[in-house]
């Protein structure tokens, strides 16, 4: 084996061992999907009843209340995960570990995508039981992956940023929000355009636009996390 | 093993670390004497490479940091006050999880190994949480030496154990050194770094201020020779 492939090697086994540890953890203590869930369901259920809305509107909002739900829910799940790595000094443990660095930003990018989209599935039934709306299509929920995507990557990064402050809890939503607005609002669009049955030329651009975000968000996170966790 | 020549931290307008030199030769146990705010952990933050220094040249085993830094960390082992221990994991799958990280090949028999040196082979399957804080720094001290790094820092491993649990780490502690490791020890708890370590450097405003060997000690102890290094 040459050493780019051994490299390679490693970098993938350092990822897939960040996230079978973020599991295994997860599978024991249930801290992080649980809140998560009782949070979303929370704002699905509020919204419900603060909206009270014509079925024929309801669907017209629906976009909307599942994004905003979403990135609440995720909120939980970005600040728990890297909270778990911070307060038992655990985060020096893996930067301490001799792998890539973005190996480790990549592992918990994959367990947080992961939690994210479990809740996302399950709150889809909810959501539909709620508001009486189908929401089983699949553009939507590749525009769910897609939106997840992006959101998880920024969120990542920036709570990595947010774990070293006292004011964790509070600084991310104030970081992360006003720089994922572009892809909640692309999110939002494609979402739109699948659940009212518009034509896939009409739907293209947003979802272009977020894969294209997904891949610049990425590719930055990539670039400066090293820089980001290091004092 | 250690090299350090006139390294200068910054933290914004203010200097932890003024110039500092310091060498290790492999083999030596090296206590880190100094007040609280002396720059004792930021020093040892920036030789385990978790802290980029301002200016100056470190090398460790020959690499350089913070170039070389992946090389450097495989051939070292850290610990600090905190366990770096996930809680909600056993201590076979947090000494697991970190043999995957450092590519231990068949990494089984190394972590049975560790975990009979520090005593924790019949709590192997227990969760973490459900140790004491003393069982958790010697889980510690094996998640560090699991992939063998010829280089040991440990930044006050004794904070908030009792005597029972400091006795019992003095023996992991002694077990680790006598293997030929190089080790830097930052400690306030002087007749402990009496006890094990073999020089005594004082770090003091950002540099080392004064410095001996265990026989430049001679009938003098640890108490009076930081005593003095401090008043000079």
């Amino acid at each position: 084996m040459n050493s780019p492939s051994l490299a390679r090697s490693s970098f993938v086994k350092a990822v897939a061992a960040i996230v079978q540890k973020d599991l295994a953890a997860e599978y024991r203590s249930r801290e992080l999907l649980s809140s998560m869930m009782v949070f979303a369901l929370l704002v699905i259920f509020i919204f419900n009843y603060a909206l009270n809305l014509e079925p024929s509107v309801r669907a017209k909002v629906t976009a909307g209340v599942l994004w905003v739900t979403f990135v609440f829910a995720g909120t939980i799940g970005l600040n728990r995960s890297m909270a778990v790595e911070k307060d038992r000094g655990c985060l020096d443990g893996l930067l301490l570990a001799p792998v890539d660095r973005t190996a480790i930003f990549f592992g918990k990018v994959i367990s947080t995508l992961i939690f994210m989209l479990l809740v996302e599935v399950i709150m889809l039934p909810f959501y539909g039981l709620f508001y009486n709306v189908n929401l089983f299509n699949p553009g939507l929920l590749l525009v769910m992956l897609l939106g997840s995507i992006g959101y998880v990557v920024v969120g990542t990064l920036l709570s990595s940023m947010a774990v070293q402050t006292r004011t964790r809890d509070i600084l991310l939503p104030i970081i992360l929000f006003p720089i994922i607005i572009p892809i909640l609002l692309s999110a939002l669009d494609a979402s739109n355009g699948f659940l009212n049955h518009l034509e896939f030329d009409l739907i293209q651009p947003a979802l272009g636009l977020l894969v294209a975000l997904d891949v610049i968000f990425t590719a930055v996170s990539f670039m400066v996390f090293d820089y980001v966790v290091e004092e | 093993m250690i090299e350090v020549r006139k390294l200068v931290k910054r933290f914004g307008l203010k200097t932890v670390l003024r110039g500092l030199d310091f060498d290790v030769q492999p083999g030596e146990f090296v206590a880190l004497l100094g007040p609280n705010g002396a720059g004792k952990t930021t020093f040892l933050r920036i030789l385990s490479s978790l802290a980029r220094p301002s200016l100056g040249e470190v090398k460790i085993a020959g690499y350089r940091l913070p170039g070389q830094a992946a090389a450097v960390r495989a051939r070292l082992g850290v610990v600090s006050h905190m366990p770096l221990l996930y809680a909600d994991l056993t201590a076979e799958e947090n000494l697991r999880f970190y043999a995957r990280l450092y590519g231990l090949q068949n990494p089984e028999p190394r972590i049975a190994e560790v975990l009979e040196m520090v005593g924790l082979e019949g709590r192997r399957k227990d969760l973490v949480r459900t140790y004491s804080r003393g069982m958790q720094q010697r889980l510690a001290i094996g998640r560090a030496v699991l992939h063998d790094p010829d280089v040991m820092l440990f930044d006050e491993p004794y904070t908030g154990l009792d005597q029972d649990a400091s006795t019992m780490l003095d023996i992991v502690l002694k077990s680790v050194a006598s293997q030929g490791r190089t080790v830097v020890m930052t400690s306030h708890d002087l007749a402990r770094a009496e006890d094990l370590a073999t020089r005594f450097d004082v770090l003091s405003h950002g540099v080392i201020t004064a410095s001996t060997s265990r026989e430049g000690l001679g009938s003098s102890n640890v108490l009076t020779f930081y005593k003095q290094s401090l008043d000079a």
